[in-house]
């Protein structure tokens, strides 16, 4: 089991920040959408996905990741892109459609590039398997450092290029890593109604890779996972699959009434929400204090907050300048 | 010292420039099905696998979604990936990666992350393929924005507009006729098969070529349609018709100028593709000039193209829904009376 403090403390940061990042975001995005919900209206308009609950997915593995290393994400991709170290300024602006987001406004919370820290993401279910081998195949013809990591959900299996893309990874040996975020909804249909197995680490044998199931959306055994995933990765071994029970602990999107969940489901949830669970594990373990907890709250709050005036003050982009960066 | 001439066929030509910028750039690289041991179902890139090895000549298993997502991750990580969609008419299964990826990184990170990839890919029919191995689709990725997109009608351009293309910075559709390509195992249009110099050169993307000048009206082609508005303009010659004919050579971006201009002189406007009719090419030429001036038309501009039909299998069908000739030099001999 971990027991370093300073990557028990970034574990913990990055899960808090997190957390704190889309609480602050909830409250933007609702804002002009009260009393009737219009996802148009108010400073974030658009479709909002997120990732609470999710966050012990993305600090284990990126615990193990450089900038050089590639990860791409999903439509649910905040709690990555803060695990990556993705420019937290430039990202809340760019929700906010600000001149000086990471893209000017034109991709928004669904379509994040961190070249600096070779982070993407997208709107569109498994799309990240392809490029992200690419990226792992390019690493190796160049002969340079990092492997490439793909976050997909558990019903982004289902998808074709999920399996194209694992076969292809698997037979050219690409130092790529697939992790499947189990938080048991695709939208409103459970994971039991769209797939015919169970759990997804077995669909590993398809491709002879290994694949490994993480229960308990515990941040320590996704570490341990993913440090042997990512290792053989970067020993040139091929690739692995990991699939991670995880919870979403919002709707699919804010304003989903979840009416599809059963009775209960969510109060089970937010009893095992992996922030206070793990904090708990941090006092009782005697890694942390409560004052070192606190003071890493404090400065995760301070820097979110920092973040998000930011993005409030920054300016609007020129309405013309849609029409730049359409190519090179 | 001159180079001795030599002609080439499209093919040939193509598989000379990847082989060429291979040899000066080690990111560049080349994979698809059956591009390496078999040399490329159409021989674009014949020879390539014994002078660079599996590593930079890939046979990919058939799963375009990802060989094609990974042209786009390599792209984007430094390589410039050359990939092979073997007919145009397989897009269907990996659109994605190509309009959705391909065609909107660059947007989509402000500008920080180009792709510069080439989607080699044929086009056309007229022999008896039917409906999912015949398709042009030009305006298909004309129209969606984010991608260049080159259709050649001779070797000379295949050649540079291929330097052009794996130098571009951003996602090129490279559409190559099969009618012009000149494989073993289907006639070639012989025009096709022009002097290829030796040596490495480009040939821009936005530049039409007027392959045949003339006064009376413009025949605007691309690709295999090039050729027979040559065809026509030779017999038109023959009846005191002097036709110009234009070769779009790129799509996207497209020479409005060389076209407006050549319409401007000449006050007819017949576009020629053996793409659908309806929302293509044709309309976007005729719109175009429209647009910037109607008072150069003489007559009312028309259109040959392909009818909005699946491709049929049945050699009398197929060929009565194909642009030719005689169809060009008909309505040419209509326009001239109309006026």
């Amino acid at each position: 089991m971990l027991s370093d403090v300073n990557t028990l403390k970034w574990l913990y940061e990055n899960m808090f920040k997190s957390r704190y990042f889309e609480e602050c975001m909830e409250q933007a995005y609702l804002e002009g959408k009260q009393p009737v919900f219009n996802m148009a209206n108010g400073p974030v308009p658009g479709e909002m996905h997120l990732s609470n609950g999710q966050e012990p997915c993305a600090v284990g593995v990126c615990a193990h990741l450089n900038a050089e290393d590639a990860v791409f994400a999903t439509h649910r991709p905040h709690h990555i892109a803060i695990a990556k170290g993705v420019n937290l300024k430039a990202m809340t602006a760019e929700i906010f459609g600000k001149k000086t987001g990471l893209s000017g406004g034109r991709g928004g919370h669904m379509h994040l590039f961190d070249t600096e820290v070779n982070f993407a993401c997208s709107g569109i279910i498994a799309e990240g398997m392809g490029p992200a081998a690419g990226v792992a195949l390019a690493r190796k013809l160049r002969n340079e450092p990092g492997i490439a990591v793909a976050f997909i959900g558990e019903g982004a299996v289902n998808q074709g290029g999920f399996h194209e893309t694992m076969n292809l990874a698997a037979l050219w040996k690409l130092p790529f890593v697939c992790i499947i975020e189990d938080n048991a909804w695709g939208i409103s249909v459970a994971k039991k109604d769209a797939t015919a197995v169970p759990r997804n680490d077995v669909r590993a044998a398809a491709y002879g890779i290994p694949g490994e199931y993480v229960e308990g959306n515990d941040p320590l055994a996704i570490y341990d996972a993913a440090e042997r995933a990512i290792a053989r990765a970067r020993a040139g071994d091929g690739p692995s699959l990991i699939e991670i029970e995880t919870y979403r602990l919002a709707g699919h999107f804010l304003g989903d009434a979840e009416a599809y969940r059963p009775e209960g489901e969510k109060d089970g949830l937010f009893s095992k929400d992996p922030i206070p669970t793990f904090r708990t594990y941090l006092l009782d373990s005697g890694a942390l204090g409560e004052a070192a907890l606190k003071k890493i709250e404090d400065a995760m709050c301070k820097e979110v907050d920092e973040a998000f005036e930011f993005a409030r003050a920054e300016p609007e982009p020129e309405p013309a300048e849609a029409l730049e960066k359409v190519f090179a | 010292m001159t180079t001795p001439k030599r002609k080439l066929t499209i093919a040939k030509a193509i598989s000379e420039t990847i082989s060429q910028e291979m040899e000066a750039d080690d990111n560049v690289f080349v994979m698809g099905e059956d591009i390496a041991k078999l040399g490329g179902v159409f021989g674009t890139t014949t020879g390539l696998l014994d002078q660079f090895g599996p590593d930079r000549v890939r046979d990919t298993p058939i799963s375009e979604t990802a060989f094609i997502g990974a042209a786009v991750g390599a792209a984007a990580a430094g390589m410039r990936p050359i990939v092979e969609l073997m007919f145009v008419d397989f897009f269907g299964v990996c659109m994605d990666a190509i309009y959705n990826l391909a065609a909107k990184n660059s947007y989509f990170s402000g500008g920080n992350q180009p792709i510069p990839m080439v989607l080699m890919t044929s086009v056309g029919g007229g022999y008896g393929d039917a409906g999912q191995h015949s398709q042009c689709l030009y305006a298909t990725f004309a129209h969606l924005p984010g991608m260049k997109v080159v259709v050649p009608s001779n070797a000379y351009d295949a050649k540079g507009l291929m330097h052009t293309a794996i130098a571009d910075d951003n996602p090129v559709i490279f559409m190559l006729h099969k009618n012009l390509q000149g494989m073993g195992w289907l006639g070639t249009v012989k025009k096709s098969i022009v002097d290829v110099p030796r040596e490495v050169y480009g040939v821009p993307f936005g530049k039409a070529a007027i392959v045949r000048e003339g006064k009376n009206i413009t025949l605007v082609g691309l690709g295999v349609t090039v050729h027979m508005a040559l065809d026509a303009a030779d017999a038109l010659e023959k009846e005191g018709i002097d036709a110009e004919v234009i070769d779009l050579r790129s799509l996207v971006p497209l020479d409005r100028e060389t076209i407006f201009n050549s319409v401007s002189r000449t006050g007819r406007l017949l576009v020629i593709d053996d793409d659908y009719i309806s929302y293509g090419v044709s309309g976007e030429i005729i719109s175009s000039v429209a647009e910037q001036d109607s008072g150069v038309f003489k007559t009312s501009p028309r259109r040959i193209a392909y009818p909005d039909i699946p491709v049929p299998f049945s050699r009398p069908m197929e060929q009565f829904a194909l642009p030719n000739k005689d169809k060009i030099f008909d309505t040419v001999i209509e326009m001239m009376k109309a006026d």
